[in-house]
């Protein structure tokens, strides 16, 4: 008794004591099913203990300073202690760590991904007791999910809305990414689309320039996307992206897109949380498709031992509610492992996730009802490796070939023909029980036989492949690089 | 025009063989099989008159196929599709959906655009057939028949 009187005293003297007695810390702690959990990779300073690191990062994304402070004892302050209740060594990996923590629901407001990632990616990435830290991944409880909108309309949704099924849906952004006038613009949208594509859209950085101001693209691009729907008797849509200043600019670009009629609009998620959460409550009640270019993302999410995994933002974004999400190819030009890819996937579309370390997924989560977010395939791919891409993302994806439509030899509308009759192939092969990933070549072949643009699509880039070691991987596993 | 709705349009036309394969996938994976038929091909139009009710618990892919067939002799000159529905929990929607006859000639739209102001246009697609009344609007009986397959 006297014992625990001590130590309680000790807890409570001014001054610098480590965290782990703090109580953030807590090995024996056995998270709530209402905790949100969080696991981090942590690299400590020469000489400070995983546990105490651990611990540190526990106290800095919740209640704790520096030092000790008699304020705490106003409150029921190991309610709203996060507690690292895990530290487990990264097999492979020298001087890393991965820490367990766990937080109480109540330390987070209701529907909010900026309140939420001000508490858990907030002061802590600066830590000086620590040289790196990354976010791997975070459990979100369904009792806090169910705060959140999510997606606007979701897979499903965007289906029925579109009327397309059974297969990815296909798409390209407009090519050279700027400097095209709002006419010609128009004119490769129009080509795209009517050549087969669904979508075509806006590039991350077209806003509104001095070469082509927005409402003029807007214009433009409504009259290629009615022209490409007379031609196919298809629902076409192309992704004007409202990315600007201020929300009032925003709003008043997304006003317009919906008055003539497009069916979707899109953000860059250099716009912020707050913005998208404001962009995604306007997509749903304005019955307008919501796609995100994640611009910017790799800034933080591809180096291995600090910044935020891409599947933690992918969680974030399906929660906050976008309806499309660049989630990465697997065999196209940027970042993404197949098994990185496969849980970011899975992660955006499934309604249960469980846990699984090769893919890079340390929790099971719980999607509940919300619908799912349809992972967007853009960056380097083309019509021959159809069969991997249908391997490695599925039917629920838009593939999107910008250079892959645009610089068909001959001509954009040739080149979204190609892609379309390649998918539509690869589709039918494989419901016919083929061994599509292996015949996948001879599919494409015997299409081609039949259309001369997917033809001259095989010989063009037939060959090109990305083969680059990434940068980001999971740890329980070899990674496959070709 | 061709109408390139659906989730094969851009490969020929299917033979009966090729439907059959599809409907084996669908049924396979125990999503129910409808037949469907319109005569208005408007990209909005999602509801195709019904060929009876789904095929709910059909497990061969023949009798699924027999419908179509049957469909597609009695509307020759009309949109057939099959659609295939999945019905598991968090789907609840249309898995796969081709077009499995077509009119021998498709007419199709009309893009009407009507001014406003700010050099806003207002944009309406119209299917020709829809000027016809119903039963004109696709020439069944002549000899330009729709068929498909084979």
């Amino acid at each position: 008794m006297a014992q625990v009187q001590q130590q309680e005293a000790q807890r409570w003297s001014a001054g610098v004591i480590p965290y782990a007695q703090m109580g953030y810390y807590a090995p024996d702690y056995a998270p709530a099913g209402t905790d949100l959990l969080a696991a981090f990779r942590i690299t400590p300073q020469p000489g400070v203990p995983p546990e105490e690191a651990g611990a540190a990062v526990a106290g800095e994304s919740s209640t704790a300073t520096w030092t000790v402070v008699w304020t705490d004892r106003l409150t029921a302050y190991d309610h709203y202690q996060a507690k690292c209740y895990r530290v487990e060594e990264v097999p492979g990996r020298e001087g890393e760590y991965l820490a367990y923590i766990a937080y109480d629901i109540d330390l987070f407001e209701e529907g909010s991904i900026p309140n939420l990632t001000s508490s858990i990616i907030g002061n802590v990435f600066g830590f000086k007791a620590l040289k790196a830290l990354r976010l791997e991944d975070m459990r979100i409880p369904l009792h806090y999910t169910k705060t959140f909108q999510g997606p606007p309309h979701g897979i499903v949704m965007e289906r029925e809305y579109l009327n397309k099924y059974g297969r990815p849906l296909l798409g390209a952004t407009t090519k050279p990414k700027l400097g095209l006038s709002a006419r010609n613009y128009g004119r490769v949208v129009y080509e795209a689309l009517r050549g087969g594509l669904d979508f075509t859209k806006d590039d991350e950085n077209i806003n509104s320039q001095p070469f082509m101001r927005w409402r003029d693209r807007f214009l433009f691009t409504m009259e290629a996307v009615n022209r490409a729907a007379e031609r196919t008797g298809e629902i076409k849509g192309h992704y004007l992206n409202v990315t600007a200043a201020t929300m009032e600019d925003m709003y008043e670009r997304a006003d317009f897109a919906a008055s003539l009629g497009s069916v979707i609009v899109m953000v860059d998620l250099t716009v912020g949380y707050t913005a998208l959460h404001s962009m995604a409550r306007w997509a749903r009640c304005n019955g307008v498709l919501l796609h995100l270019h994640r611009a910017g993302h790799s800034t933080y999410t591809r180096q291995k031992a600090h910044g935020v995994s891409f599947r933690v933002l992918a969680k974030w974004c399906r929660l906050i509610g976008v309806d499309h999400i660049h989630a990465g190819t697997v065999v196209g030009k940027l970042e993404g492992d197949p098994a990185s890819v496969r849980g970011y996937y899975d992660t955006l579309r499934e309604a249960r996730v469980p846990a699984s370390p090769g893919n890079g997924i340390y929790f099971d989560q719980d999607w509940g009802s919300m619908p799912g977010t349809m992972p967007v395939a853009s960056g380097g791919i083309h019509a021959g490796q159809m069969h991997q891409l249908l391997h490695y993302l599925g039917e629920d994806v838009v593939l999107q070939f910008g250079g892959g439509t645009i610089g068909h030899p001959l001509g954009i509308a040739a080149g979204a023909t190609a892609n379309r009759v390649a998918t539509e192939a690869m589709i039918k092969a494989r419901n016919e029980g083929r061994d599509f990933l292996t015949e996948g070549a001879d599919i494409l072949r015997d299409a081609a036989r039949r259309c001369q643009p997917l033809q001259v699509a095989l010989d063009t880039w037939g060959e090109v492949a990305f083969n680059y070691e990434p940068t980001d991987t999971p740890d329980a596993v070899v990674t496959p690089t070709a | 025009m061709r109408i390139t709705q659906g989730t094969f349009s851009y490969l020929p036309d299917l033979t009966d063989g090729e439907i059959s394969a599809q409907l084996g996938y669908a049924l396979g994976r125990g999503w129910a099989v409808a037949v469907e038929f319109t005569d208005d091909p408007h990209p909005r139009n999602v509801l195709w008159e019904m060929w009876g009710l789904p095929m709910f618990g059909l497990a061969d892919p023949e009798g699924a196929m027999q419908e179509v067939l049957a469909c597609r002799a009695q509307y020759p000159g009309h949109y057939v599709r099959v659609s295939a529905y999945d019905a598991s929990l968090g789907r609840q929607t249309t898995a796969l959906s081709f077009i499995a006859g077509r009119p021998a000639a498709e007419p199709g739209f009309r893009l009407d655009r009507q001014e406003t102001t700010d050099r806003r246009l207002r944009y309406s697609l119209h299917p020709y057939a829809a000027d016809r009344p119903r039963e004109e609007r696709y020439a069944e009986n002549s000899e330009q028949n729709g068929t498909q397959g084979g």
